[in-house]
C-alpha cells in the first residue's frame, strides 16, 4: 500500500517530518517496509531573488541579472527568459549542480561567459526541472522563501512515498483517509469527516474541510432515489438483479463534462503513488480509490445501451473486453455490470472497453458500489485479474461510505471537468451494517496486558479511531462499545484490548518476564529419539539433510497431493530412502562421489478418505570412501554390506533403547537385511539402486522407523483428552545394570571350521553359545577363507572363544573337554569339522 | 707387569675412552663397546684386574683404588651416552611430523536444524519442553480451531497444498498448539519445530516447505507484557545483549493482540544495520483456547512462530535457499 505524504497531510495536517511518521506509523499500525523521497533530484536547486534585471549588450533577447541565492553575494547571472522580473523568485541552480531530470537532465552548471557576459547559474523553466512542459520562461514562485531555501521546502513537489505493509485484517487503511484517521488518533488532531463539504487547494492538492466552502460546488443530487430493486433519476436506471453479490449500487448521473487532461495537483496526486494520469475523469475515480479506499467507475452514459445499468450475474458464454485490451471469458459466478444488453464491466475488479470515458464523452454515469468479498475473490481468481479495486473489495471496503464517496467523486468530477449533476443520486439495495456491539472492562484490560489502563483513557483511545463508547457505569466499569462500519476486524473484547495496547504502543509496556510454573508436556518421545539418533550418526561421519519429501510415485501407493507444485513429483514419499537416493544422485551429477546422508522426517501412508499414516524415520545413505584418503593407504576403502549392518544395528540400538535387536537375511534385491526390535520389524538395511556414472560406487542405505505421529483429533472439537497425552509417553531410555569386573584369567582358543555352503555364520555362532556353556564369555568370528588346502563347496571361517568363570580359573582339561565337546556338536548337527583335523 | 706399568695401562685407557665412547652412535655399537672396555669376561679393564694379584702386596691397595676410579669414570660415561642414545631413539628415525593425520569423516547437523536447536536452548532454560504434531493435517486443526475465518485467503487452493484424501499439509507449526492443549492441562510451555508447506514456487528466497518453530506458553495470569519481555530477552540471548529489539503491532488469526519482535541487526547483505523481523507472535487468541475447551476467561498465554531458515540464510550469509535442500556435501560439510 502506497502512501503520499503530502497528500496524507491534506487530510490530517500533522507537524510530523517524513521519519518520524514511518516511525509513528510502524510502532502503532502497521509497518512501513520503505519510503522513497520523490524528486530527491531537485534536492540542489534553491529559491533565489533576482535582484536587478537589465538587457544583455550584445543580444536583444538576453538579460543580465543580479541574483540573490542567500549566499551573502549578488551573482550575475545571465537569462534568456522573457518573463524575468526584478524582486519576483525563481529556481535556481548555483554552479556545480547536475540540472535534475528535465531537459537538461545530468549536466554541469559551470560559471561561463554567454556572448561576453559572465553567468553564475542558471534560472530554472518548469521543464529544466522536469515540473510541466512549460518552457516559455522561468518558473515564477509564488512562495513565501527567503532566497537560498532550498527548493523542496518552499515547493511542495517533493512527496515523500510510504509502502506500508497494511495488515489483513485492517482493509480499512488501504487509503489515505483510512490512515490520516489513524495518524490523526495518534497525534491528537482531528480529521474531517468525508461527508463535509470540502474545498481542494489547487497549488498544493490539500483537501480542506470546513463551512467555508460550502455549497461552491454542485451536490450530487441531495437526498437519493431509493429502492430495493430499481430505481431511476437523470435520465438513467439502476437494476439490482444480483443483490448477493452487490448488496447496493449507487449511482449519479453528471452531464456536460469536458473530458481534458487533469489539473496539475491530480496529476501530481497520482504521481506521487506511481499512477499514470489518463483524463479528468479517470484521475478522479483513481483519486476516491486510493484517497478513501471506495474504488469507482465512470461509464460514458451514451455508450449504456437504453442508459440503463443492470447488475446481474454474468451468462454462460458471455465476454467483454476489459479496459486492459483484454477480452475476458465471463461465466455466472461472476457478477456483472450490464447495460440493457450486454456486460460492460466486471463488477469490482476492471471496467469494459466500450464504456470507458473517452476524450468525446460528455455524459458520465459513476458509479459506487459494495460488492461481496467473497464473490470478488472467485472472480479474480477466475480471470486471473488483480486491481486496486479488487483488492480493496476482496478484504472489504467501508459499507457505509458510498454515499459520501458519491457525493465527493460528483463534486471533484464537476470541479475539474465542469457539468452538472442531473437528477439525484441513484441508491438501490442496502449495505451490510454488522455494527458489532462489545462489552470490555479495565480489568480485563490489566489481565490480558500486564498493565492497568484507566477506564477513561480505554474510553479515550477507543474514540480516537472511531469506537463509539458508552460507559454503564457499573463497579467493574464496564464500556459499552459500538464498532465503526469500517472495522471489519473487531468483534471480541481481546480485540479491542489490541486497540488499546496499539494505541498507547507496545512500547509502553512493561519489560519484566513473569515467574513461570513448570510445564505438564513432557518432551515428546520422537524428538528425543530423532536427537539421539541425529547426534549419533553426525558423530559417525554422516551430514543431516532437509529436502522436500515429495516424489513421483503413483496414485496406487502414495499419497497424493491435489494441487502438486510440480507435476512430476505429486505424491508424498512412503520412504526416507526415496528422497536420499535423489539427493545421492543430485551429487553424483555434481562429480561428489563421497556421500554420507542422513535425514529424520516424516513418510506417508494413504489411507483411503482419511489423512495418511505418517511415521517419523530415520534414513541414512552412504557411498564412496570408507575414510579420508591418507598418505599412509595401501588400498582405497569403500563402503560395504558390512559398514551399512553396523550402521543399522547402531541406529536400531539407539531408536529401540534396552530392546533387543536382531537382523534377518532380506532377498537382497534391495533389502539385504530386515531389521526387528524385541521381534517386530523396524526398519531395513538396503543395496541402494542410484542412476549413476561408471566411477561411482554402490549405495547403501538404513531406514528406521522410530514411531508413528498420530494425525487422529485428540479430542472432539471445543474439548480435551487430557488422558492422551500421558499415553502418548516413551518409555524411558532402559537403565544399564553394572556386572563387575573380572578378577579370574580368561582362557581362550580358536577354532578354525570348515563350513559347509548353505550353512551360515549365524547357525554355527548360535550353536556355539548353546555347546560352549555357561562360562563362554564371548564368541568373535576374526576370519573367512576360500581356496587352496579348503575342500570345494566350503569355506574356512574362525571365532576366537574366550571362557571364563568368575569365582576360579579354569583348568586346561576342562577347557580342552568343552573344546571336544562343542566341535562333537557342531559335526553332528551343521557338518562343520574343525579346519585341521 | 709392574705398578707403573699398570698406571699407564690405565692412563691410556682413561685417555681413549671417551672419544670411543662418544662415537658410539647407536645403542648396539654402545653395547658392544661396553662389553669391550668393560665386559666381565674379556673387557680391558677386567683384563686389568685380574693383573692386581700379581703386583706386590703393598702396591696392590694403590692400584686397586686407580683401577676402581677408572671402571667408575668409564661406568659415568656410559651412562651418560647410553642416555643421549635412548633419547635419540625414542624420536624415532626421521619422521616428519607436518605430515596430516589420519582422520575419519566429520558429519553435520543440517545448518538449519543448528538454528532450531540454539534457539531451543534458549527456551529450555525458560522452562519449554519439545512438542511434536502430523505434517498431514486436519483443516480443522490447520485452520478452524485456528480462528481462521471461513473463506480466509490462506485456505484457497494457491496458497495451501491439499491432499488428495481431503487433508492439508499443514501451512505452519500452529496446529501443534492446540493439539497439545487437547491433550495436557496447563501450564504448557512448548516448542514446536517442524516442516510447513505452502503452495510456493522454489526461488532463491522461497520454497514450498520449510522449517517453522513454533512457542507457546499458557497458564493463568500471563500477560502481553510477559510476552514481549521474554521474547526480547530471546532476542538479546540470541542476537546478542546490546541488540535493540522492539515489539510492533502484526495480525494473525490465531493471537490477538498480535505483534511482530524485530531486532535492529545487520544481517550482512551489505544493506547495513536496519529492523529486521524475526518473529510473529500475541496472545493466543480466545477462540483457540475455547478450540481445546479451555477456560478463555481463567487461562491466557502467548504464541510465537519463526522461520529459522530465513535466520539460518543470514546467519551462514547463504543467498539461496535451495541450498538447504539441495543436500550438495560440499555445502554440508562447511556445517561439520
Amino acid at each position: 500500500m502506497l502512501i503520499s505524504h503530502e497528500w496524507l497531510r491534506g487530510f490530517v495536517p500533522h507537524a510530523l517530518s517524513p521519519d518520524a511518521l514511518r516511525a509513528l506509523i510502524t510502532a502503532h499500525v502497521a509497518t512501513v517496509d520503505g519510503m522513497e523521497r520523490l524528486r530527491a533530484d531537485l534536492a540542489t536547486i534553491v529559491v533565489a531573488r533576482v535582484v536587478r534585471a537589465g538587457r544583455h549588450p550584445n543580444s536583444d533577447h538576453l538579460w543580465v541579472t543580479k541574483v540573490d541565492d542567500g549566499s551573502g553575494t549578488l551573482l550575475d547571472v545571465v537569462c534568456g527568459a522573457p518573463n524575468v522580473t526584478e524582486g519576483a523568485l525563481y529556481p535556481f541552480a548555483r554552479v556545480g549542480t547536475v540540472m535534475p531530470t528535465g531537459n537538461k537532465g545530468g549536466i554541469l552548471i559551470e560559471r561561463r561567459k554567454i556572448r561576453g557576459e559572465v553567468s553564475n547559474g542558471m534560472l530554472c523553466s518548469a521543464k529544466e526541472l522536469g515540473l510541466g512542459e512549460d518552457h516559455d520562461g522561468i518558473l515564477a514562485l509564488d512562495v513565501d522563501a527567503a532566497p537560498g531555501t532550498p527548493f523542496l521546502e518552499a515547493v511542495p513537489v517533493g512527496d515523500v512515498c510510504y509502502d506500508i505493509d497494511v495488515l489483513a485484517n485492517r482493509p480499512d487503511l488501504l487509503s489515505h483517509y483510512g490512515m490520516a484517521r489513524e495518524v490523526a488518533a495518534l497525534q491528537g488532531l482531528t480529521v474531517g469527516d468525508p461527508r463535509d463539504v470540502f474545498d481542494v487547494d489547487q497549488a498544493t492538492g490539500a483537501v480542506r474541510f470546513g463551512d467555508g466552502v460550502r455549497g461552491r460546488v454542485p451536490s450530487a443530487g441531495g437526498r437519493a432515489v431509493h429502492d430495493m430493486a430499481r430505481a431511476a433519476s437523470g435520465g438513467a436506471t439502476v437494476q439490482l438483479d444480483d443483490a448477493d453479490g452487490c448488496p447496493r449500487y449507487m449511482g449519479v448521473v453528471i452531464r456536460g463534462v469536458t473530458v481534458a487532461p487533469s489539473p496539475e495537483w491530480l496529476v501530481r496526486r497520482l504521481a506521487a503513488l506511481g499512477l499514470r494520469s489518463i483524463s479528468n475523469v479517470v484521475d478522479v475515480t483513481n483519486y476516491m480509490l486510493h484517497g478513501y479506499g471506495q474504488p469507482m467507475h465512470a461509464f460514458d452514459l451514451a455508450r449504456l445501451a437504453q442508459q440503463t445499468v443492470v447488475v446481474r450475474r454474468a451468462r454462460p458464454g458471455e465476454t467483454l473486453v476489459t479496459l486492459d485490451g483484454v477480452a475476458r471469458a465471463l461465466d455466472e459466478r461472476m457478477t456483472v455490470i450490464a447495460d440493457a444488453e450486454r456486460a460492460v464491466a466486471v463488477a469490482g475488479v476492471m471496467g469494459g472497453k466500450e464504456s470507458e470515458v473517452s476524450a468525446s464523452t460528455t455524459d458520465v454515469f459513476l458509479e459506487v458500489a459494495y460488492f461481496t468479498p467473497r464473490n470478488v475473490r472467485v472472480t479474480r481468481r477466475a480471470l486471473g485479474l488483480s486491481t486496486d479495486a479488487s483488492y480493496r473489495f476482496e478484504r472489504g471496503i467501508d459499507p457505509a461510505i458510498a454515499p459520501h464517496a458519491l457525493s465527493i467523486a460528483a463534486q471533484l468530477i464537476t470541479l475539474v471537468a465542469g457539468g452538472a449533476v442531473e437528477g439525484q443520486a441513484i441508491d438501490v439495495g442496502r449495505a451490510p451494517e454488522p455494527r458489532a456491539r462489545v462489552a470490555i472492562t479495565p480489568r480485563r484490560v490489566e489481565r490480558l496486558l500486564g498493565a492497568a489502563v484507566g477506564s477513561d483513557e480505554i474510553q479515550r483511545l477507543l474514540s480516537s479511531v472511531g469506537f463509539t463508547v458508552t460507559s454503564r457505569g457499573d463497579s467493574a466499569e464496564t464500556l459499552d462499545v459500538t464498532v465503526p462500519s469500517w472495522r471489519h476486524d473487531v468483534s471480541r473484547d481481546a480485540d479491542l484490548v489490541e486497540e488499546v495496547a496499539r494505541l498507547r504502543g507496545y512500547d509502553a509496556l512493561p519489560d519484566v518476564v513473569l515467574p513461570f510454573r513448570p510445564g505438564t508436556v513432557p518432551d515428546h518421545p520422537l524428538h528425543v529419539a530423532g536427537q539421539r539418533v541425529r547426534d549419533a550418526l553426525v558423530g559417525m561421519g554422516l551430514f543431516e539433510v532437509r529436502p522436500l519429501p515429495f516424489v513421483a510415485g503413483n496414485d496406487d501407493t502414495h499419497a497424493r497431493v491435489e494441487n502438486p507444485l510440480a507435476e512430476d513429483e505429486p505424491h508424498l514419499r512412503l520412504s526416507i530412502l526415496e528422497t536420499l537416493a535423489r539427493r545421492a544422485e543430485y551429487n553424483l551429477s555434481r562429480m561428489q562421489g563421497n556421500v554420507r546422508l542422513f535425514e529424520v522426517g516424516s513418510v506417508f501412508a494413504p489411507r483411503p478418505g482419511q489423512l495418511p499414516v505418517e511415521k517419523v524415520r530415520v534414513g541414512l545413505l552412504v557411498m564412496g570412501a570408507r575414510r579420508p584418503a591418507h598418505f599412509t593407504d595401501t588400498s582405497k576403502e569403500l563402503f560395504d554390506a558390512w559398514d551399512a549392518k553396523a550402521l543399522g544395528e547402531r541406529v536400531a540400538e539407539l531408536a529401540y533403547p534396552g530392546m533387543r535387536i536382531s537382523l534377518e537375511a532380506g532377498d537382497g534385491a534391495p533389502v539385504l537385511w530386515r531389521i526387528s526390535a524385541n521381534g517386530g520389524e523396524v526398519g531395513t538395511i538396503e543395496k541402494i539402486a542410484l542412476d549413476k556414472p561408471v566411477w561411482a560406487s554402490d549405495a547403501f542405505g538404513v531406514e528406521i522407523t522410530l514411531g508413528r505421529l498420530p494425525s487422529a483429533a485428540v479430542a472432539a472439537p471445543g474439548s480435551h483428552d487430557y488422558s492422551a497425552g500421558v499415553a502418548g509417553r516413551a518409555p524411558a531410555k532402559g537403565h544399564v545394570t553394572y556386572r563387575p569386573l573380572p578378577t579370574t584369567p580368561p582362557a581362550e582358543f580358536d577354532l578354525a571350521l570348515l563350513v559347509p555352503d548353505g550353512v551360515s555364520a549365524a547357525q554355527v555362532e548360535q550353536l556355539l553359545r548353546k555347546s560352549g556353556g555357561e562360562l563362554l564369555e564371548r564368541v568373535e568370528l576374526f576370519d573367512e577363507f576360500r581356496g587352496a588346502g579348503v575342500q570345494e563347496g566350503h569355506r574356512s571361517v574362525a571365532w576366537r572363544l574366550t571362557f571364563r568363570d568368575a569365582t576360579r580359573t579354569l583348568r586346561d582339561k576342562e577347557v580342552d573337554g568343552r573344546r571336544q565337546k562343542i566341535l562333537r556338536t557342531l559335526e553332528t548337527e551343521l557338518g562343520v569339522r574343525a579346519r585341521s583335523a | 707387569m709392574t705398578l707403573h706399568e699398570l698406571q699407564q695401562a690405565c692412563a691410556a685407557l682413561r685417555d681413549e675412552a671417551p672419544a670411543r665412547i662418544a662415537a658410539a652412535d647407536s645403542l648396539d655399537a654402545w653395547h658392544e663397546l661396553r662389553n669391550t672396555l668393560l665386559g666381565r669376561k674379556s673387557g680391558r679393564l677386567t683384563e686389568l684386574m685380574a693383573l692386581l694379584p700379581q703386583l706386590a702386596k703393598e702396591e696392590r691397595r694403590e692400584a686397586g683404588a686407580a683401577v676402581n676410579a677408572l671402571k667408575q669414570t668409564l661406568e659415568a660415561a656410559f651412562d651418560a651416552r647410553k642416555g643421549e642414545l635412548e633419547a635419540t631413539a625414542s624420536r624415532g628415525p626421521t619422521l616428519d611430523l607436518t605430515m596430516p593425520s589420519r582422520a575419519s569423516w566429520r558429519g553435520a547437523v543440517h545448518p538449519v536444524s543448528l538454528v532450531i536447536d540454539e534457539i531451543g536452548d534458549i527456551f529450555r532454560e525458560l522452562g519449554f519442553t519439545v512438542a511434536l504434531g502430523p505434517e498431514a493435517e486436519s483443516p480443522w486443526y490447520n485452520f478452524t480451531a485456528l480462528n481462521f475465518p471461513d473463506n480466509h485467503p490462506a485456505m484457497d487452493m494457491h496458497d495451501t497444498l491439499y491432499l488428495k484424501d481431503g487433508g492439508v499439509l499443514r501451512t505452519h507449526t500452529s496446529p501443534v498448539q492446540v493439539r497439545t492443549l487437547q491433550s495436557y492441562a496447563p501450564p504448557v510451555r512448548i516448542l514446536a519445530p517442524g516442516n510447513v508447506y505452502r503452495r510456493d514456487f522454489f526461488d532463491a528466497t522461497h520454497a514450498p516447505a520449510f522449517a517453522q518453530l513454533e512457542g507457546l506458553a499458557i497458564d493463568e495470569g500471563i500477560t502481553f507484557a510477559d510476552l514481549k519481555a521474554t521474547l526480547a530477552h530471546f532476542a538479546r540471548a540470541f542476537y546478542g545483549q546490546r541488540t535493540p529489539t522492539r515489539l510492533v503491532p502484526s495480525y494473525f488469526p490465531f493471537t490477538e493482540p498480535s505483534g511482530q519482535m524485530e531486532v535492529f541487526f545487520d544481517v550482512g547483505d551489505g544493506r547495513g544495520a536496519r529492523w529486521i523481523e524475526i518473529m510473529g507472535c500475541g496472545l493466543v487468541h480466545p477462540a483457540v483456547l475455547e478450540s481445546a475447551g479451555l477456560d478463555s476467561e481463567r487461562y491466557s498465554g502467548w504464541a510465537f512462530g519463526m522461520g529459522p531458515a530465513r535466520i539460518a540464510m543470514s546467519r551462514f550469509s547463504i543467498t539461496d535457499i535451495r541450498l538447504f535442500y539441495d543436500s550438495d556435501v560440499r555445502f554440508l560439510e562447511q556445517f561439520a
